[in-house]
């Protein structure tokens, strides 16, 4: 087994301990608390009457726009990481290469300031 | 080494089971849930792979932001899929011929394509091995000189689809009254209140 | 193949320690929080089980299992039950790469750092999940809103661990609490000390970490996801017994995770405060632990004392004070880097 995968595997260890855990107390309840049910309690929670449709309803278009925004950014992010730890190779050439790649990026972020869409109403 | 396979095998499986299950199941949020299942899995083939860099990117940009985007829209768009499916079987065959026809491209692609024997020799600067060096440095010293260009190209890209973004979806609402900061600091006595002094049985 | 198995059985023991210590570390930092907050208020706070109401978590535990499971009638019952599970398990995995001494981690892998930021990212999918999953419209608004949250402040959590890394030049998490062996205070010629560690080169980047860890965590002020005034109790209204049990959980044990990625990003991890007898003495995993403690009575002290923030500022907060600020400090600590000749090797 290559080097590399075996520092892997103690993660997947951990991750099955970990669901091992978290399933065994959930099973617990189930298992031990009695169970009574009725349709009052079994019913959405509400203030007063029951609810007349479903509960998913359409939502404002603002959050699409944040986690689009949200995407470009962490692309950006993901772009810095191999040129956090690789500065001291690649040095000045290196180090302006990104800054040109954030100036483009810092003008869609001037932009998106100025058309507000950074507002939140 | 069997242990290795094995992995190989549970994540290829899994992988191969939920993107089935994107395409099939009824309700649309879950198929964006079998679809993060499916990313999963292909981190975990990157591991197996030894690119452990791209496995974690895989993680943080679609299962952490691309797929929450697509939950978003699939939670926003309220679109009833059982509808949209009852047509399904008229346009099967169509999509049938269109499907076809791209796989014997595909396969006409890869058949026809052959590596130059003297490849090897050309390759400048191979894969360093995992041992001299971690492949996010590895990726770090070429990316950012070497392939300067496509870089700056990424960069673009991402600055279009920001302006693309904000042009398609950016309404704004008229009468919000937005709280200004800068002006509720800079508020003191001398502008917020004045005292006039009131006779009595006289107003203001 | 025996030794491979051998191998194996104590990583599976080496976790269930780690998991187990973590639990009972965990029970009694959210007494500790319940303390804290009631101090604050001038209250006395938990003090009827055990001594000073030291067992009160474990009563708690007790109480939360023996409770009916409800599940409505609405849900969709698959979602509905992993969403907790999901968020129980992803913030329990993160601490398999999370260093508490010198070798004492359970995987020492290259992209530690990344690892623990991908955990972090997916910490929205338990609230996302959940809400929409009870069906039900307190729940809905919940997970609409800390999903925008969450993801608002990754981005300076990203940029912030970008100039940490510059200034250590490795992913790996071990290796970036020993570069904070050597910093200002032995440029000075000081012994090695607290002065060397990241947060007083990066002070800015520290309390921008700091308030985004708040954020990402639903913590107060930012707790708009559990808002109990407009929205009962979030996206976790529906949820009662173990799977409400494994929400509050996988909440705390984030908030652990940050306070440990405070300690090791900015405050040298293990490392001792001043490097000479008698505080060379003491092993490191008590350091890291004080360290993550004093993060933790951080969190408390900012639940009890500061008031909620409204949504539209928090949004301008995290997208207009600490985005550029952020990418800025990025681009001041690469080029006072580059520019001194400073760059990590």
């Amino acid at each position: 087994m290559p080097e590399l995968l075996k520092e892997y595997l103690p993660v997947a260890i951990f991750m099955a301990v970990a669901a091992g855990i978290g399933l065994a107390l959930m099973a617990s309840a189930i298992i031990i608390a009695m169970r009574k049910p009725d349709p009052e309690k079994l019913s959405a929670y509400e203030c007063g009457f029951a609810p007349f449709d479903d509960a998913r309803m359409k939502f404002d278009i603002r959050f699409y726009l944040v986690s689009i925004l949200f995407i470009i950014f962490d692309l950006e992010v993901a772009f810095l990481f191999p040129w956090a730890i690789s500065l001291g190779d690649i040095g000045v050439y290196g180090f302006w290469s990104m800054i040109i790649f954030l100036a483009i990026l810092t003008i869609g972020f001037i932009y998106e300031w100025r058309k507000g869409a950074l507002e939140w109403d | 080494m069997t242990l290795a396979t094995l992995f190989f095998y549970l994540f290829s499986a899994v992988m191969l089971a939920s993107a089935v299950m994107v395409i099939s199941s009824r309700n649309p949020v879950h198929s964006v849930l079998f679809l993060i299942l499916a990313f999963f899995n292909a981190a975990g083939l990157f591991i197996l792979l030894g690119a452990e860099f791209l496995a974690m990117i895989l993680v943080v940009v679609y299962v952490g932001a691309v797929a929450v985007l697509f939950l978003f829209v699939v939670m926003m768009l309220d679109i009833d899929f059982a509808e949209l499916r009852q047509g399904m079987l008229n346009y099967l065959p169509v999509g049938a011929t269109i499907g076809l026809i791209l796989m014997v491209e595909l396969v006409l692609v890869v058949a026809g394509w052959s590596i130059s024997p003297d490849l090897l020799k050309t390759v400048t600067s191979p894969a360093p091995s995992v041992t001299d060096m971690t492949n996010t440095e590895a990726l770090g010293r070429i990316l950012y000189t070497k392939y300067i260009y496509y870089f700056q190209a990424a960069g673009l890209i991402l600055l279009v689809s920001m302006i693309g973004a904000i042009v398609l979806t950016l309404r704004h609402k008229p009468n919000v009254k937005r709280q200004n900061v800068s002006d509720q600091v800079a508020r003191g006595p001398a502008t917020a209140i004045e005292i006039r002094d009131v006779k009595p049985g006289q107003g203001i | 193949m025996t030794e491979i198995l051998i191998a194996v059985g104590l990583v599976v023991l080496q976790s269930v320690a780690l998991l187990v210590s973590l639990l009972i570390v965990i029970a009694f930092l959210l007494l500790a929080d319940r303390k804290v907050w009631a101090a604050v208020q001038m209250r006395r706070g938990p003090n009827v089980v055990g001594p000073w109401g030291l067992f009160q978590s474990f009563a708690d535990l007790l109480k939360f299992v023996f409770k009916e499971v409800v599940i409505p009638d609405g849900a969709n019952k698959g979602v509905f039950m992993i969403a907790p599970l999901v968020t129980c398990i992803l913030a329990l995995s993160a601490w398999a790469v999370i260093p508490l001494d010198e070798g004492w981690v359970i995987a020492d892998i290259n992209v530690g750092i990344l690892f623990l930021f991908a955990i972090s990212s997916l910490g929205v999918y338990g609230v996302i999940m959940g809400g929409w999953a009870s069906n039900s419209k307190y729940p809905f608004l919940a997970a609409l809103r800390s999903a925008a949250q969450m993801v608002s402040y990754e981005v300076s959590i990203g940029f912030v661990i970008i100039t940490v890394l510059l200034c250590a030049g490795s992913l790996n998490l071990s290796e970036i609490v020993l570069s904070q062996k050597l910093g200002l205070g032995t440029s000075l010629g000081l012994p090695n000390s607290f002065l060397d560690w990241y947060w007083l080169p990066l002070l800015p980047m520290f309390v921008v970490f700091f308030v985004s860890a708040l954020a990402e965590t639903n913590r107060p002020p930012f707790d708009l996801v559990e808002a109990e005034s407009e929205l009962v109790a979030g996206f976790m209204v529906e949820y009662s017994s173990t799977p409400y049990l494994l929400f509050m959980l996988g909440e705390y044990v984030a908030i652990t995770t940050m306070c440990a990625m405070t300690a090791i990003l900015f405050m040298g991890g293990w490392l001792p405060p001043i490097d000479i007898p008698p505080f060379s003495w003491i092993p490191g995993i008590v350091w890291f632990l004080i360290k993550l403690c004093f993060v933790f009575f951080m969190f408390a002290m900012v639940k009890a004392i500061v008031p909620r923030y409204r949504y539209d500022q928090l949004m301008r907060l995290g997208w207009k004070v600490f985005l550029p600020l952020s990418l800025l400090w990025v681009v001041v600590t690469a080029g006072a880097l580059v520019a001194f000749g400073w760059v990590p090797k």
